[in-house]
């Protein structure tokens, strides 16, 4: 078993040093060095030809779409663009990468020395970026007849190569120290600023779940005042909430493990959804030499500083920028636009009120009832099956006197378990605020008869005995009462 | 001049087809009875492809009975060196690993020798993966030279340049790297040339040593070698390295050259590659010095210039062909394409990948890959790869510098005569210093032809002009004007094959 400090002690003797390399895969028509599809979900081999199989003889020609996307990524994240560049060769052996070797850019990267300020807890973090290169994804391989896709134990390999050749951008931070106990929260919201950042310029549709977007996590500790530790690499986390995890969880385990004496070993790590673990993958000490070289098939390419300024004057609002804007427009505190922010809310909200739902609103439904949903089934809240048309059509509903908060939460019920958008659920379940004055004032007798107490009180001149009777006739109308309604017609008839 | 076709150059036999004393047909059934006759002795083929070489043949005469307007070598037939890639024809670099692979694409230089109408007759055997100075190393068997069939034909590419001289075809493509048009051609009395890099497209020749390889023709005379350059010459926009520029006028250059008038050309003797000339042999040089009598007979300047950089230049291509080749040739591991070994439901992925290539690859193709991949190592690669690129950029200052005095570079092609079969085999430095005078212009990326300029002791002997970058019409005006002063060509006066 592995040992796990609390989070708490381990924060109390150590600090954590982050770093993050993500990769995001371009959403460009064709392929990086081909003019393959890239559409997701094809037949396997479909999209393919000579270039992207690496058949003899082939060649490739840099796709200038994807150099141009990541010329955006770059200034959006404030790098200098390299005015001479060019690609590398990283070569090692794997099935499904058709040349083995990657053509990547190793010296000469495309964008370099930029920053993402981060806000968490009220604390801006200055996260700053190395590079931001690109290069192409490789094929993918499915082992047939093992246990559990497994290459242990499997008959067969298949390898799929639609996805061989894709324009990949990885972008690199520099070591991040300082973040103390915010390591996690601090990790997090990187990636959702990254990602956000991306989304809004257009240049891919950064899924992290279906793997557009992968982050790999580096974590070490070191005592305060002492150099910085042996750093752990966790790969391919598919989630904001698991580069959460993935970092507490490193942090717990690392630090056991210094308290023990013992060291850290330098090696990537597999990170587990199901558990929240992470568990040891390739060790660096037997790690390839790349044998990195410039990619002769490929020209070097020299940006032109008027393209370069071209692209920056198309760039749009930054997210943080919008935010602000957002905040401002949607009358949030500063709490409650970063509890928003953090929720990875803001889009959510900002789509449901362009659906017609009230502000308020909004931010009321993603950040209560839908984020409690959302944590409950350990899903991203986009995740949810509901989208923000339907949250609007809700409180449109709410806004009509046709639903009450109560049955409002019913009605997600039904259309998160797949029943239907909410007009249906709520016809289908028969969910409806009852405004017949006539069935609700027989329920408000039947109440008084059976309550006589409280309405003497009433009949006394106190109203707040009211509440006795009101729930009663809830009771009695299974919640489908306008509780407002249903005090009224009290009133009216005891005073 | 002789009746028979196959005794007959390219441009003489495009003119007959065009202007209808003989069809495509005729000509190209010729040459492939050529081939039935004699290759059995000279091996230059590995695939001859009859059929489709003469349905070519009926396109390439029909189009001309059309009266459309066709290219200048039209229902000429040629030969393909097999490390280029032909749809539909098996294509294998003269290797194992690549036995029976049939590609489903043309090379773009393909595709424009298909568009000129001119009929593919076969693939040519050639060094595996182009690696090697004698074609000793196929896979497949070896080539002999037609001169002296217990002589090497050169190589790499000793299957095109054989096959030329032995007048199984007017014409072939070959590929050049360090020498492989140039001092094949050399050893066999043909007319080899090495085109700027990159104004040929490398789309669909299979790589040895991107950085380097150019495709270009061979030939029996300059002329007939200009007319196939400028059918396979131009822009790719599919080989991102290729040169976006006007092909260099090199048939009219050839017919300038054919003149025999260089009054106002100088030429630059360079003092490392000739000085001492301690690889060269006598006869060589004698041949060498006999060429730049004639040229400077016809009013060429003759300067001496010095290029210090060149007697590094072959230790420098021997890291960076290495190197490239080594990552160029992952790619051969048996998953998708060509020769799988070991795949017996007990082996592992990756064991079946080691195993094929174990199998797949010949000794000298893997004393390369073993040799780059050691060039490119950590720890080793600045010593190595990073060096020898510095030695490169010298390579290309010197060359700069030459071309600010003169208008083109001399020098004998290669230091020896054709060898003999297993001579080398033992002594491979021996055999590199094939391409000690070839291999400067690939590493600085200008021209380099090969014209032959004698005999020596019965061999043919090589003349090797180099021009600058893009200034391929110099080096063929100066080797067609020295062709002028050779009497008869030494592509007539090949000796007889016998068949088998
Ligand atoms: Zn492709």
């Amino acid at each position: 078993m592995t040992r796990l400090n609390t989070y708490d002690a381990a924060m109390a003797a150590y600090e954590p040093v982050l770093g993050i390399e993500t990769h995001i895969e371009l959403d460009t028509n064709t392929k990086m060095f081909c003019g393959c599809s890239t559409v997701f979900g094809a037949e396997p081999n479909t999209q393919v030809c000579p270039v992207c199989l690496a058949l003899p003889g082939a060649l490739p020609v840099a796709n200038k779409a994807a150099v141009e996307a990541t010329i955006k990524i770059g200034l959006a994240l404030n790098c200098s663009i390299a005015e001479w560049t060019r690609f590398a060769r990283k070569n090692y052996f794997y099935p499904d990468m058709p040349k083995n070797f990657q053509t990547s850019q190793h010296e000469e990267p495309l964008c370099e020395d930029g920053f993402v300020d981060v806000v968490v807890d009220g604390e801006s973090h200055r996260i700053e970026i190395e590079r931001v290169h690109l290069e192409e994804d490789t094929g993918k391989t499915l082992h047939v007849g093992g246990a559990a896709g497994r290459i242990h134990g499997a008959t067969e390999s298949l390898v799929d190569y639609n996805r061989a050749g894709i324009p990949l951008v990885e972008i690199v931070t520099r070591p991040v120290p300082g973040t103390g106990a915010l390591a996690p929260e601090v990790a997090r919201a990187y990636a959702a600023e990254l990602r956000d950042i991306v989304r809004s310029l257009g240049v891919s549709d950064v899924r992290m779940e279906q793997g557009s977007m992968r982050c790999d996590v580096n974590v070490s500790l070191n005592r305060p005042g002492e150099e910085w530790g042996t750093r752990t690499e966790t790969k391919n986390v598919n989630s904001l909430r698991s580069v959460e995890r993935s970092v507490r969880y490193e942090i717990r385990r690392q630090s056991a493990l210094l308290d023990a004496g013992d060291k850290i070993l330098q090696e990537t790590r597999h990170f587990h959804e199901a558990t929240g673990e992470t568990s040891p993958g390739r060790s660096k000490e037997e790690a390839t030499d790349y044998r990195y070289f410039p990619e002769p098939d490929l020209a070097v390419m020299e940006p032109s500083r008027a393209w370069v300024e071209e692209l920056r004057a198309t760039l749009p609002e930054p997210p943080r920028k919008r935010r602000e804007r957002l905040q401002a427009a949607w009358a949030l505190g500063d709490k409650e636009m970063q509890s928003v922010v953090n929720a990875d809310a803001v889009e959510l909200i900002e789509a449901t009120i362009a659906a017609g739902s009230s502000a308020s609103g909004a931010v009321k439904w993603w950040l209560g009832e839908l984020s409690r949903r959302a944590n409950e089934s350990g899903v991203e809240l986009d995740a949810l099956d509901i989208a923000p048309s339907q949250v609007a059509e809700l409180q449109g509903m709410v806004d009509d006197g046709r639903l009450n908060d109560k049955l409002a939460r019913q009605v997600i019920d039904g259309v998160l378990s797949g029943e239907g958008g909410p007009a249906e659920v709520a016809a289908a379940r028969g969910l409806e605020v009852v405004s017949d004055t006539g069935a609700l004032e027989a329920a408000v007798d039947e109440a008084i008869a059976a309550n006589p107490d409280a309405a003497d009180k009433i009949r006394g001149g106190k109203h707040a005995a009211a509440g006795a009777l009101i729930g009663a006739v809830m009771k009695s109308t299974k919640g489908q009462a306008d509780a407002g309604t249903v005090r009224r017609i009290i009133l009216d008839k005891l005073s | 001049m002789s009746d028979r076709i196959i005794d007959k150059a390219a441009a003489e036999l495009a003119a007959d087809i065009r202007e209808g004393r003989l069809t495509s047909v005729e000509v190209t059934t010729a040459f492939l009875d050529r081939i039935d006759a004699v290759d059995g002795t000279v091996g230059a083929f590995l695939h001859v492809d009859r059929e489709g070489a003469l349905a070519a043949a009926r396109e390439a005469d029909a189009a001309v009975a059309a009266g459309e307007s066709v290219s200048p070598l039209a229902g000429v037939p040629i030969a393909v060196k097999d490390v280029v890639v032909t749809k539909g024809l098996p294509t294998t670099a003269a290797s194992k690993i690549l036995e029976g692979w049939i590609p489903p694409y043309d090379a773009t230089i393909v595709e424009r020798v298909k568009a000129a109408r001119m009929p593919i007759l076969g693939k040519t055997n050639l060094d595996e993966f182009a690696m090697g100075s004698s074609t000793e190393f196929s896979a497949y068997g070896r080539t002999a030279n037609p001169w002296d069939t217990g002589r090497i034909p050169g190589g790499s590419g000793g299957g095109s340049a054989a096959a030329v001289a032995a007048k199984m075809a007017p014409l072939a493509i070959g590929t050049d790297t360090g020498g492989s048009i140039r001092q094949p051609s050399a050893v066999t009395g043909t007319f080899g040339a090495k085109p700027t890099y990159g104004s040929n497209s490398r789309y669909g020749v299979i790589a040895f040593s991107s950085s380097l390889d150019t495709p270009g023709p061979v030939s029996r005379n300059a002329l007939d070698a200009a007319l196939l350059h400028e059918v396979i010459s131009g822009h790719d926009p599919r080989d991102s390295t290729a040169v976006d520029a006007p092909v260099p006028p090199v048939a009219e250059a050839a017919r300038l050259g054919a003149t025999g008038d260089l009054s106002g050309v100088t030429l630059g003797v360079v003092t490392e590659l000739t000085a001492g000339s301690d690889a060269a042999e006598p006869g060589v040089v004698e041949a060498y010095r006999a060429g730049i009598d004639q040229l400077v007979k016809l009013g060429a300047q003759i300067r001496e210039v010095s290029c210090p950089s060149f007697v590094h230049a072959l230790a420098a291509y021997y890291l960076i062909a290495p190197a490239e080749a080594s990552s160029n040739l992952a790619r051969y591991d048996g998953v998708r394409y060509g020769l799988r070994a070991g795949d017996d439901g007990e082996r592992g992925l990756e064991e079946v990948m080691s195993l094929t290539r174990e199998v797949g690859f010949g000794p000298e193709v893997k004393r390369r890959i073993l040799l780059g991949t050691y060039a490119l190592s950590a720890g080793y690669i600045d010593r190595f790869y990073g060096q020898a690129q510095k030695v490169r950029t010298l390579v290309k200052r010197d060359f700069e510098a030459a071309f600010e005095q003169v208008d083109a570079l001399v020098s004998p092609t290669t230091p020896f005569t054709a060898f003999k079969f297993g001579e080398h085999s033992e002594d491979l430095y021996r055999m590199y210093l094939a391409d000690l005078y070839t291999v400067p212009a690939n590493l600085y990326g200008g021209p380099g032809v090969s014209v032959p300029v004698g005999l020596a002791e019965g061999l043919p002997v090589g003349f090797q002009v180099m021009g600058p970058v893009m200034g391929d019409d110099i080096a063929y005006r100066v080797a067609a004007a020295l062709e002028s002063t050779q009497e008869p060509l030494l592509a007539d006066t090949a000796p007889e094959i016998e068949g088998k």
